[in-house]
């Protein structure tokens, strides 16, 4: 019998009267995020992005030849996604390979970044992506989404346009973004939600507690609002290493 | 050595069996010299102790995470070490989606053996009840980007992210309740037995080998140094050694240890 070291504690309050949430951010304020990237060599794309207490990879390889063979698809790429956590990513060890959690978000992360890419442009071919969660503090798919998404820029496939993705929710009366852990243990609604921005349409959208009528439509213009954000920074990070390539031959470094 | 996607070209072959029979390699480096060594700074894991340490192009991540839990029968007064090795997808086209392979099962347990062979962590230091409640250590091991040679790159980063473990102290009341307290204890590392890597290429030996220059290879050998100089762990991989060469790869290997031990123990 193995136990763990860890032990959940539920905080008194989630929410104050004024709308201060247990990390001391007020509702419609995101935590401190950070994206990099082309951080791994042998990838053909990859992204890492520190968000919160969240620290994810994500990379990208292809078009290639796909194994096996059956799976190829004669018209366009197939895009296959896997989502992953390390056994040192929890407070518990998690035991390596997949359950039915990551299965469930491999697909819909998967299904968040295929309408993303012009799968006709790569017939006959694959398209991987492979998030890897390192260390894991609430909001996790939509971080990997997030990843994914620029790795997929920075192995140069063609995309209609990024897929952004951000959580919002639900404590008590508050329509809140960027659920944290307590949030998202003890919330009354959590909603990841990714858009192709290009197109302000929804390409992944979750819910999992209730919402009323107005709270939810509260919630969809939050998450937009939030997903422009997360957008305007990816653009930011994928433009990054052209900047300083750009510095060094004008002679600025 | 993974995969048939990575076949080196022809050329390129030559071109790396050319340079090592003039004592040259293609990156530069001298035959028995490390690629640069960096221990990257920050919190990445959830881990009690963790290192991300880039060796050249090659990047891995390693967690060590405490449970507590039941010894085995048969060492009641000894803590449990459990050591796992993954070859993640995204560090290598040639890595697939799976359960743990030949590969990676063989290059955990190379880092599982120098550690326990040189008796590296003091077992009888994670006994909490004897023969009830021990500390068990989860030595997990990522590896983010392969560019060659993971056997030292793993052992580097696991002995610094097990000397870096702080760990809960947990308390046995007289109900027979665990508690697990505030306060951590460190895990202690008694010994820094490092694994050094050779390929043999045209009958010269190449330290902490590329991608590349594994995949060309005649044969490969990973020795453990411990502190007192001895070897204390080989795992041969494939091809043929003389005796001479293996006795060489050691005399090598013992006069890189000092300054291996001095980057670890700069950030433990």
């Amino acid at each position: 019998m193995v136990m763990p070291l860890y032990i959940e504690k539920k905080p008194e309050v989630l929410i104050t009267e004024e709308g201060i949430r247990t990390d001391g951010r007020k509702p419609r304020e995101l935590r401190p995020i950070r994206m990099t990237v082309g951080v791994l060599d042998k990838a053909d794309g990859s992204a890492f992005i520190e968000w919160g207490g969240n620290r994810i990879l994500a990379a990208v390889f292809g078009p290639r030849e796909v194994h096996p063979k059956h799976m190829i698809l004669p018209d366009k790429a197939l895009v296959r996604a896997r989502y992953n956590m390390a056994p040192f990513s929890t407070p518990e060890r998690k035991r390596p390979g997949p359950d039915r959690r990551s299965v469930e978000l491999s697909k819909v992360i998967r299904e968040a970044l295929k309408p993303a890419i012009f799968a006709e442009n790569y017939p006959g071919s694959v398209i991987d992506i492979f998030v890897e969660v390192l260390r894991s503090d609430a909001g996790t798919r939509v971080a990997g989404v997030n990843a994914a998404s620029m790795a997929l820029a920075n192995a140069g496939i063609s995309m209609r346009g990024l897929v952004a993705a951000c959580a919002v929710g639900r404590v008590e009366n508050f329509v809140i973004c960027d659920l944290n852990h307590d949030e998202d243990m003890w919330g009354n609604a959590d909603m990841p939600m990714a858009m192709l921005m290009e197109s302000e349409e929804v390409t992944l959208l979750q819910i999992d507690g209730p919402m009323t009528e107005s709270q939810f439509k509260e919630a969809l213009e939050l998450g937009r609002d939030s997903i422009r954000f997360l957008y305007e920074m990816q653009k930011e990070a994928l433009k990054r290493p052209y900047q300083v390539i750009e510095r060094s031959v004008k002679g600025d470094l | 050595m993974f995969g048939p996607e990575l076949i080196t070209h022809n050329l390129l072959r030559d071109y790396i069996r050319e340079l090592a029979s003039q004592d040259q390699r293609i990156d530069g480096r001298s035959l028995h010299e490390f690629r640069p060594i960096e221990i990257k700074e920050g919190t990445f894991t959830k881990a009690e102790g963790e290192a991300w340490l880039k060796l050249g192009n090659t990047q891995v991540l390693v967690g060590v995470k405490a449970d507590v839990g039941e010894p085995f029968s048969d060492t009641p007064n000894k803590g449990v070490l459990v050591s796992n090795a993954e070859l993640l997808p995204l560090a290598s086209p040639a890595f697939e989606p799976g359960p743990p392979n030949e590969n990676s099962i063989e290059v955990a347990r190379v880092v599982d053996r120098a550690i326990r062979s040189a008796d590296a962590i003091d077992m009888s230091s994670l006994v909490i009840t004897e023969g009830k409640l021990v500390y068990m250590i989860f030595l997990d091991m990522y590896v983010l980007d392969y560019d060659g040679n993971l056997e030292d790159a793993l052992t580097m980063a696991s002995l610094i992210a097990l000397a870096r473990a702080e760990i809960s102290e947990v308390e046995v009341n007289d109900e027979g309740e665990m508690i697990i307290k505030e306060s951590k204890w460190k895990l202690r590392l008694k010994d820094i037995p490092v694994n050094f890597t050779f390929v043999k290429i045209e009958d010269k030996l190449l330290l902490d080998p590329v991608l590349e220059e594994e995949q060309v290879s005649d044969a490969a050998i990973t020795l453990a140094i411990d502190k007192e100089g001895r070897v204390c762990s080989i795992q041969k991989k494939h091809g043929m050694f003389t005796m001479e060469e293996i006795i060489k790869a050691a005399n090598i290997a013992r006069s890189k240890w000092p300054q291996i031990t001095d980057k670890i123990m700069r950030v433990i």
